[in-house]
C-alpha cells in the first residue's frame, strides 16, 4: 500500500522538478534575448527553418480545412434556410478556434518536433558543451534565436491559416454550392468584430507559439543525449504541445467569450 | 553564421504574406471597413422593453443601415431601458420627430431598431433623445394577451 504513495509522491515530484527546471531554462531564455537582438542574423536562418519550411502545410491544411467546413456548414444550414450565414460561421469558426488551434498543432508536429530532435542531437554529439568550452552560451546562441521564431513565427502562421481557410470556404460556398457572393462576404461583416475576434484570435496564437516552441526548445535541451532519449523527447514534445495547446484554448475561450 | 541573401528574402516574403493575411483578415473578414466611430453622432431613445436588443445592433431607416446601437442602460428613476445609437454622420438629416421601434428580422432572427421618419424640419444632432418609442413585441405577452382577450370572450 505504501509501495503505491510513494510511487505517486515520486512521480509527482519529479513532474514539479521538471516544470521548475523548464521555469528557470525560460528565465535564462528571456535573459539571453538581448543578445539575440543585437545579432539579428540568427533568428533570420531560424525563420526560415521554423516558419518559412511550415508555410506550405499550413497553406494546405488551411484550405482543406475551410473548404470541409463550408461543405458541412452548408449540410446544417440549409436545413433552416440559412445559407447565408454559411460565410459568418466559416470565418467565426476558423478566426477564433480553428485558425490557432490547428495551426498550432501542426505546428508542433512540424516545427516543434524538428526543434526538439536538433537541439537534442546536438546535445548527444556534444556540440552545446564544445560551445561551453569555448564560452559561448549555447542558450543565447542555439536555443533563444529558435525560440523568438517560434514565437513570431505561430501568429503569422495562424493568420494565414485563417485567410487561406475563408478563401477555401468561399470556393466552395460560392463557387460549388452556389451560395450569394455578396452575402457570403457581408454577412461575415457584420459579424466578425475585430477587436473581439480577430485580435483575440491572433493572442491565442501567440501564446500556442510561446507554449510550443518553449517545450520544444526544453525538450531538447533536457533530452538524455541518447539516440533514445532523443528520440523519446521528440514524442514528448508533440503529445506535451498538443496537451497544453488544448487545455490553453479552453482557459483562454472561457476568458475571451465566457461572458457573452 | 552566415545567413544566404536568398534566405533573408524568403523570410521578408513570409513576413510579408503573413501580413497581408492579417490585412484581409481585418478589411475582408471583419467590420473594421465599416469602423467609423469618429465620424457619427450619437442618439438616445428610451424604450420599456428592449426584448433581448443587443449591443451592436443594426439601427436602419427604411431598410437602410444607417448606424449601430453602441450602448444599454437601465434608468433607476423611470424603470425603462436607455439605448445609446451612433448613426453615420452622412444621414445627417433626419427629422427630430422621428420614432423608434424595435424590430426582428425575420422570424427568427436577431433584433434591430428601425426608425421612422417624422414630418418635423429640425434634425436629430448628437444627444438628441427620440422621444415616440416602440417597444420589442416579446412573444410571451402577445400569447399571454391573447389567451386573456379569449377569455374575457366567452
Amino acid at each position: 500500500m505504501l509501495n503505491y504513495f510513494q510511487s505517486l509522491g515520486a512521480s509527482s515530484l519529479s513532474v514539479l522538478e521538471r516544470l521548475g527546471r523548464g521555469s528557470i531554462f525560460f528565465a535564462n531564455i528571456l535573459l539571453s534575448i538581448p543578445s539575440v537582438l543585437i545579432r539579428p542574423r540568427l533568428l533570420f536562418s531560424q525563420m526560415y527553418s521554423v516558419g518559412v519550411l511550415s508555410f506550405s502545410l499550413i497553406v494546405i491544411s488551411g484550405l482543406f480545412v475551410g473548404m470541409v467546413l463550408a461543405l458541412q456548414g452548408f449540410y446544417t444550414l440549409s436545413d433552416f434556410g440559412a445559407e447565408g450565414m454559411l460565410g459568418v460561421m466559416v470565418a467565426a469558426s476558423l478566426v477564433r478556434e480553428l485558425g490557432p488551434v490547428v495551426a498550432a498543432l501542426l505546428f508542433a508536429g512540424r516545427a516543434g518536433s524538428a526543434l526538439t530532435a536538433e537541439i537534442g542531437l546536438m546535445k548527444a554529439t556534444e556540440q552545446l558543451s564544445g560551445m561551453e568550452m569555448m564560452a559561448v552560451d549555447p542558450v543565447a546562441r542555439i536555443v533563444t534565436p529558435r525560440f523568438l521564431a517560434g514565437l513570431i513565427s505561430m501568429p503569422i502562421l495562424a493568420t494565414i491559416f485563417s485567410a487561406i481557410g475563408i478563401i477555401g470556404g468561399y470556393f466552395i460556398g460560392v463557387g460549388l454550392l452556389g451560395i450569394d457572393e455578396g452575402g457570403y462576404w457581408s454577412q461575415m461583416q457584420a459579424k466578425i468584430d475585430f477587436n473581439m475576434d480577430i485580435i483575440n484570435g491572433l493572442i491565442k496564437s501567440v501564446v500556442f507559439g510561446w507554449v510550443v516552441t518553449w517545450i520544444a526548445v526544453f525538450e531538447g535541451y533536457d533530452a538524455i543525449p541518447t539516440s533514445d532519449g532523443v528520440s523519446r523527447a521528440t514524442t514528448r514534445t508533440v503529445v506535451h504541445s498538443a496537451f497544453a495547446i488544448l487545455a490553453l484554448d479552453f482557459i483562454l475561450t472561457a476568458l475571451m467569450f465566457g461572458d457573452i | 553564421m552566415y545567413v544566404s541573401r536568398s534566405i533573408e528574402i524568403i523570410v521578408g516574403l513570409f513576413v510579408a504574406i503573413g501580413f497581408v493575411a492579417m490585412f484581409f483578415l481585418a478589411m475582408q473578414v471583419s467590420n473594421l471597413s465599416g469602423f467609423n466611430k469618429e465620424t457619427g453622432y450619437d442618439i438616445k431613445a428610451s424604450f420599456e422593453n428592449i426584448g433581448s436588443l443587443k449591443v451592436r445592433a443594426p439601427v436602419s431607416i427604411a431598410g437602410v443601415k444607417i448606424g449601430r446601437v453602441t450602448g444599454i442602460d437601465f434608468d433607476s428613476e423611470s424603470f425603462e431601458a436607455i439605448v445609446t445609437m451612433s448613426i453615420e454622420s452622412k444621414f445627417k438629416q433626419i427629422p427630430s420627430d422621428s420614432s423608434a421601434s424595435i424590430l426582428t428580422a425575420g422570424l427568427l432572427g436577431e433584433q434591430y431598431i428601425g426608425l421612422e421618419a417624422g414630418g418635423e424640419e429640425d434634425s436629430l444632432v448628437d444627444g438628441s433623445k427620440l422621444e415616440l418609442t416602440q417597444s420589442a413585441l416579446v412573444l410571451e405577452q402577445i400569447i399571454g394577451q391573447f389567451l386573456f382577450s379569449k377569455d374575457g370572450a366567452e
